[in-house]
């Protein structure tokens, strides 16, 4: 018999039996208790691998060139933040690279050094801090709100000169829901156990 | 996707479960502090430790920094030698008379009203732990899980300015500057976030007839909670 704990409400149960895809409900306060997903590591280390390319091409090429009178100036994930930089806003310039490079690239590559090992029984040193870094930097990695703030920017900007979408804007496009589907496919409990089982 | 009650609390004693990798570990009465977690460990605690003081101050802080996030610019825009000061207000005008309404109403709606709401809701959400509300606590776990997750839009335009700021430097021509609105402004995010990390959403819970509640788990019985 195995328990489990409601992390919104701290009531503990017998861990139920619930079918490949569904989700325990907290019948106390009607969080959810977790959710199952037999093949979590196969489907997440895919989405995780597709995503780390994808995350590359985001970062290497610039998303939006801005075209006025024969000039053209292009901005990449990272210039943004060093444009900042530039001007002396340190703190913002920090927080900008920290939600929209550092804490995604930290989250995608730990989660591949953690799944791969377990997918392929290999043996890996401080998985179980690098998951632990995973599970905490989720809410500071914000590509996704970036993406609405691209969006913005655009309909801001189109008036006053000609904006045209680069090849990592369309990376940027396919990794958000890589992203999502990665989240919503991890059975973050299973994981676990998996990496108390390789110790 | 289909959702699965459990239908049973075990009986179970004192107990901590880690707040990093949830899983449920079995200690006496007080003695959770200072323990790791077995499976992840991360420090163990019943309760994050401080809850309330820690959700009380950044709250404060936060709402100090909302009043020159919203009254300072936070760019300075040029063009054709001409400059003007944009506020997160004016922002958000801009795009509701020249660009698209939808987009105006989640920049509105991330930028201004998610972070008062935010603050207003951790702030009720602290202050009916502290005065052991049993109003209605599924009503404010659910309010708690709500603010936890819309949080982190109201960033929108803080990476509004930083993408404007990187693609228009063309001098007198046209130019974008980030001014100190932005700083105020991160640092209301910044701080709302940390606040909603603060709060410990099982304090809810132990407002309510905690006697009672004690002695249901230990009977085997329902965890209703009263």
């Amino acid at each position: 018999m195995s328990l489990v704990g409601c992390h919104h409400c701290d009531a503990v149960v017998v861990e139920p039996d619930v079918p490949d895809g569904g989700s325990a409900i907290c019948r106390r306060c009607g969080g959810t208790l977790f959710r199952r997903q037999r093949a979590t590591v196969e489907i997440t280390l895919a989405l995780t691998t597709a995503a780390a390319i994808l995350f590359v091409v985001a970062n290497a090429y610039p998303f939006l060139s801005f075209e006025m009178q024969g000039q053209t100036t292009r901005t990449t994930l990272a210039s943004g933040a060093f444009a900042l930089w530039d001007g002396g806003r340190y703190a913002v310039a920090g927080l900008v690279l920290g939600t929209t490079v550092l804490a995604p690239a930290l989250q995608i590559g730990l989660m591949l050094y953690v799944l791969a090992p377990i997918h392929f029984h290999l043996p890996a040193p401080f998985a179980i801090e690098a998951f632990r870094i995973v599970e905490r930097c989720r809410p500071w990695s914000m590509m996704e709100v970036f993406l609405i703030g691209i969006f913005v920017a655009v309909v801001k900007l189109s008036d006053m000169a000609d904006i045209v979408p680069g090849i990592a804007l369309w990376a940027f496009g396919l990794l958000i829901p890589i992203l999502a589907g990665g989240a919503a496919f991890l059975d973050a409990e299973l994981v676990w156990r998996e990496i108390g089982d390789l110790e | 996707m289909s959702a699965f009650e459990p239908s049973a609390t075990p009986a179970i004693g004192p107990h901590a479960q880690c707040h990093v990798c949830n899983l449920v570990v079995a200690v006496p009465e007080g003695a959770a502090e200072g323990l790791a977690c077995p499976r992840c460990r991360t420090g163990l605690h019943r309760r994050k430790p401080n809850s309330l003081s820690r959700t009380w101050a950044l709250l404060i802080t936060a709402s100090i920094c909302y009043v020159p996030a919203n009254l300072y610019p936070v760019m300075e825009v040029t063009t054709l030698g001409r400059t003007q000061a944009d506020t997160i207000l004016s922002g958000v005008i801009y795009l509701a008379v020249n660009g698209t309404w939808p987009l105006a109403l989640i920049v509105f709606v991330a930028s201004v009203v998610v972070p008062v709401l935010k603050i207003l809701a951790l702030g009720y959400l602290a202050f009916s732990v502290q005065s052991r509300s049993q109003w209605r606590p599924r009503d404010r776990a659910r309010l708690y899980r709500i603010v936890e997750q819309v949080g982190r839009w109201s960033m929108v335009d803080v990476y509004v300015v930083t993408i404007l700021v990187a693609l228009v430097h063309l001098g007198s021509l046209a130019n974008v500057e980030a001014r100190v609105g932005g700083f105020y402004f991160g640092a209301v995010v910044v701080l709302t976030m940390l606040a909603a990390e603060s709060f410990d959403p099982r304090l809810i819970w132990d407002q309510l007839n905690p006697v009672a509640n004690r002695s249901a788990e230990g009977a085997g019985g329902d965890g209703d909670g009263g």
